[in-house]
This record gives structure tokens, C-alpha cells and sequence, in this order.
């Protein structure tokens, strides 16, 4: 399969409330902004109560026909449920963030790179614990570099509603932290 | 050029209805195309135009025959059980020549089902769905930005020939975000007046909206009057698309969403060297027979993909009218066929024979 051109497909994964279809719309934000092309898929419904959610990110150079991700290029992955349900699924040298504050469990593909970043406890280190997500995001900017961190928190108006835009500094500060972790052990 | 926003197709859906110039929005709430509601509840009054959260859909769908009598532009907009509480009330806007929209974003099925997406309601949307002899244009989007057009185009196809207009999408195009350009829409069409509408007979004569004609003949001279429209659309707003249907040796057939999980696996089977080429419907009806028909003129393999167990399959087989095998494949009550899954049905056909 001949793909030069940019085309990755992100999944983001957790539980309902840990913040991955926000975490999708900033990337998907982000990436139109940057002027790649993008597809956002959240899942819905009563699948966000409770269960796992996830949203799934497209980002490519070309207009993207599938918007469905089923083998990732890189799998975001804030719970342990989400860990046993997509790792397995994670394409051959893909690159998978861990949240390690959360997720004891062991790696057992050596084909895929891993980031383990403790974005739980980055985001209780700033007494702000729903950021985790954000931090997440910024430490696989970090990794990839496709786009800028900074980039990241220019989006967050477009993202979060009205009543939340006070948490746009937190939030950013997540994102930084979040990438700094990556530079520190990771590069 | 305009600027492109992020949108999920609900909204971007709702935003467009507004902008074609709708005048009347009623709905009752259902997964998975809340957002329309919710969107239409808070930009109609902004508009000063009229919203109404209705107490059914059966509800729903009499409001819109009402307001479209007094010539308003109108829409409803459901998901597949809601969207069967409403076929009386198509049934009733096709027999008084009501133009109207209908949005239905497609869930699993049958019964009460689930919220995942499916396309199981094709064959519903496109053979009437009540009762009657009677059609309603049906669009298939692939994209938000063609749900985006398709609203436009749906409300001047509504009014030039006054039939309903069934936008036919599905949970994942509702639910999906992309970037999106609201001000992109097709011409507009040169509109007749709607000098049949309710709007008060002072100085004219009385103008009479319903769909009881008990009197001897008249009924049937209204159906022919139907049909005669029905004709007029087939010969006039046929929409499909097509790719490398020139040289293909397999031709995938597929509408909506799943067109592009399909364009996706064709254009992999490309790039291993098997001639795969595919066809997209964007009108389900008027269906494109003859486009279908004459790709089939050279020897092929027609694969027929839906999000059902073989609806669209059945047009597929008129149009190639026995000249090529016509098979399928299809997942649906909330399962999705994968990229990966296609492809493997295209190789599976490609198998050298020794």
C-alpha cells in the first residue's frame, strides 16, 4: 500500500467523562486549522454512559473517504478497558500513549512504540484532574510533531463551550506538561 | 473563499435548512439526530421563525403537512423508528401534492433496535414507505459538506415538483464533524408559485388541500398526474458518481456513508493491481438504472455494499438487468463493514482461476 502523502488515523479512547470526544475535537480542530483535511467520529449515545467512548480522528493531506478508524496509526488510551479493546488493533509500528496513572496493565506487542505519560496525576498536579485528557493530547503532539502544542491551546476557544473558557490556561498548561513529560523521557 | 468551520453533520444539517429558507421546523427528539432539534429549538426563534418540539412524530409529520398547505417551506427530521411513525402522514403530503423535507438519520433496526448506524431503511425510503402509489425524491449524503448542499437542493426539489424530499443519512454521518463551507450550494432552481397554497381565497378562487377524492375517476386522474411527475424526475435529476469503471473487472455499488469505506478499499485493491472500480448513487430515487446498465455492458462482477442485508441490492439487479452476476456484501443492526472487510471481498473475487 502506497501512502506518501500524510494520513494518519488516531483513536482516543477512555471512560465516558475522561474528556476523549473533547480531546478529538481539538485535534480535529487543530488539523483544519493547520489545513490538512480531517474527519472527527465520536461514539455516541448510550455508549458514552458508563461504558468506553472514543472518538476517532482522521488527518490527511488528500480528502479522506473512510472517516471509520479500525487499525489506528496511533491509539490514545486513557483506561484500562480501552487498552485491552484497541492495542490488539494498533497498526504495526504505531504508536500507542499510555495513561500510566491509570493503566498498570503490560505491553505485550513489541511491533509498537510506547509513551506511558501519568497524565492523571499531571492534571491533580495542577488541581485540575479533568484535564488529564489534555495532557494526553499534548504528550502525542509531543511525540509526532505533526502539529505545534501551541497550536493546540490557539484551538481550545473553538472547542470548549462558553461556560468552560475559563479553564483555557489550565488546559494549556496541561497541554505543556503533558508534551514536556514526552521531551524529559521520551526524546 | 469562504471560511471552513468544524461541524458535526446534525448542526451543519440544520444550519443549511435554516439558510434554504425554511420557514417551519418540527421534530420530536430521537438518537441519533438530537442535535438537529436542539439546534433548530435554538436558531428558529433567533430567526423569528417557527419552531415546534411536536409530541410524537406522528405529530411531527401532520404540523408539516400543515404548514407546507399554507405554502411554507418545512421539514421534520427523525431516525428509523420514528421516521415509520411518520409514513401516514408522507402518505397523506404525496396524496394532496404537499411539498415537503424529511430527514432520516438511519439506526439499527427493525423494532425499536438500536442507536448504531445502518442503512436498513432503504427500501422503505425509496418504494414510498406508506401507502399508495406514490414516490419521494430520496438523496443519499456521503459527506457533511453534501449533507450541507443536499438541504438546499432537497427543499427546491420539494417545491419545483411537490413531492417530499427524504434526505437518507445515517448515525455516523449525523454524529461525524468536518470541516464544512455553509455558503457552497447548488444554483438555485427557477421556482414556480405556490398558487395552490392556503392563503386566504379574498379575491380568488378557493384553493382546496387534502388526499380523499371519493368521486368516480378522480382519483385516478390524480395518480396519473403523480405519475406524470414521477416520470419527469427520472428523466431529470438522476445524481450518481463513478470511478475507474472503464477498465474495472469488479464494480462495488454502494450510497452514503458506506460509499466511502468503499472508495477507500477500492482505491487499496488498486494499489495490489486488481481492477476495482465502484458506483455511487446519489439519488436512491430517481436510481440511476441507466448509468448502472451501462457500465454492465462489458463483462464485470458488480458487488453491491450496504449497512443491510441487501436493499439496494435489488435496484442494482434491475439496473444490470441479468447482464453481469450482482452479489453482495453487508453487515447492519449496528455493525459497520471495515475497509479491510471490503477489500477481502474484493480479493476473494479476484482469485485467478487456474
Amino acid at each position: 500500500m502506497i501512502e506518501t502523502s500524510l494520513y494518519e488515523q488516531v483513536i482516543i479512547a477512555g471512560f465516558g467523562g475522561q474528556g476523549v470526544i473533547l480531546a478529538g475535537k481539538l485535534l480535529a480542530q487543530m488539523a483544519m486549522t493547520a489545513g490538512h483535511e480531517v474527519t472527527y467520529m465520536p461514539s455516541y449515545g448510550a455508549e458514552v454512559r458508563g461504558g468506553t467512548a472514543n472518538s476517532m480522528v482522521v488527518i490527511a493531506d488528500e480528502p479522506i473517504a473512510a472517516p471509520l478508524v479500525t487499525i489506528p496509526d496511533v491509539a490514545i488510551i486513557l483506561n484500562a478497558a480501552s487498552f485491552h479493546k484497541f492495542t490488539p488493533h494498533l497498526k504495526t509500528g504505531g504508536l500507542l500513549i499510555l495513561n500510566s496513572s491509570m493503566v498498570q496493565e503490560t505491553v505485550e506487542r513489541d511491533d509498537i512504540e510506547v509513551v506511558a505519560v501519568p497524565v492523571d496525576d499531571i492534571a491533580n498536579n495542577l488541581d485540575s484532574p479533568r484535564s488529564a485528557n489534555m495532557a494526553a493530547i499534548g504528550a502525542y503532539l509531543q511525540k509526532h510533531g505533526l502539529m505545534n502544542p501551541d497550536l493546540a491551546a490557539q484551538c481550545l476557544p473553538d472547542v470548549l463551550a462558553q461556560r468552560y473558557h475559563k479553564t483555557i490556561p489550565v488546559n494549556t498548561q496541561a497541554i505543556q506538561k503533558g508534551a514536556e513529560y514526552v521531551r524529559e523521557h521520551y526524546s | 473563499m469562504s471560511e471552513k468551520i468544524l461541524m458535526c453533520g446534525n448542526e451543519a444539517m440544520a444550519e443549511a435548512a435554516i439558510r434554504a429558507g425554511m420557514d417551519a421546523y418540527f421534530g420530536y427528539p430521537i438518537t441519533p439526530q438530537n442535535e438537529v432539534t436542539a439546534y433548530m429549538a435554538r436558531r428558529m426563534p433567533e430567526e423569528g421563525r417557527v419552531f415546534v418540539q411536536s409530541e410524537s412524530e406522528i405529530a411531527a409529520i401532520n404540523m408539516v403537512f400543515g404548514a407546507s398547505a399554507v405554502g411554507a417551506r418545512t421539514m421534520t427530521s427523525s431516525s428509523s423508528p420514528g421516521i415509520s411513525l411518520m409514513q401516514e402522514g408522507i402518505s397523506y403530503l404525496a396524496g394532496a401534492r404537499l411539498p415537503a423535507v424529511v430527514v432520516n438519520i438511519m439506526r439499527g433496526g427493525p423494532g425499536l433496535g438500536n442507536i448504531a448506524p445502518s442503512q436498513s431503511d432503504y427500501f422503505q425510503a425509496t418504494r414510498g414507505g406508506g401507502h399508495g402509489d406514490y414516490r419521494t425524491i430520496v438523496l443519499a449524503p456521503a459527506s457533511v459538506q453534501e449533507l450541507v448542499e443536499m438541504m438546499y437542493l432537497a427543499f427546491d426539489l420539494a417545491d419545483l415538483y411537490r413531492v417530499t424530499v427524504v434526505i437518507l443519512g445515517d448515525g455516523f454521518l449525523g454524529q461525524m464533524m468536518e470541516p464544512v463551507d455553509l455558503d457552497k450550494r447548488p444554483a438555485p432552481r427557477d421556482l414556480p408559485v405556490k398558487d395552490w397554497a392556503l392563503t386566504g381565497a379574498d379575491g380568488r378562487k378557493q384553493n382546496i388541500v387534502r388526499s380523499l377524492w371519493l368521486q368516480d375517476g378522480v382519483l385516478e386522474e390524480i395518480n396519473l398526474e403523480l405519475q406524470a411527475t414521477y416520470r419527469q424526475i427520472e428523466a431529470n435529476e438522476v445524481l450518481c458518481e463513478h470511478y475507474g469503471t472503464e477498465d474495472a473487472d469488479f464494480v462495488l455499488v454502494s450510497y452514503g456513508i458506506m460509499s466511502r469505506i468503499v472508495r477507500s478499499a477500492v482505491r487499496k485493491a488498486r494499489c495490489e493491481g486488481i481492477k476495482a472500480g465502484w458506483i455511487r448513487p446519489i439519488t436512491l430515487w430517481p436510481f440511476p438504472y441507466e448509468q448502472i446498465n451501462a457500465v454492465a455492458d462489458e463483462p464485470r462482477i458488480f458487488l453491491t455494499v450496504e449497512m443491510s442485508y441487501g436493499q439496494m441490492l435489488d435496484d442494482v439487479k434491475l439496473a444490470v438487468a441479468g447482464k453481469c452476476p450482482v452479489l453482495f456484501y453487508g453487515r447492519a443492526g449496528g455493525a459497520v463493514p471495515t475497509v479491510e472487510e471490503v477489500l477481502g471481498q474484493i480479493k476473494k473475487l479476484a482469485v485467478p482461476v487456474a
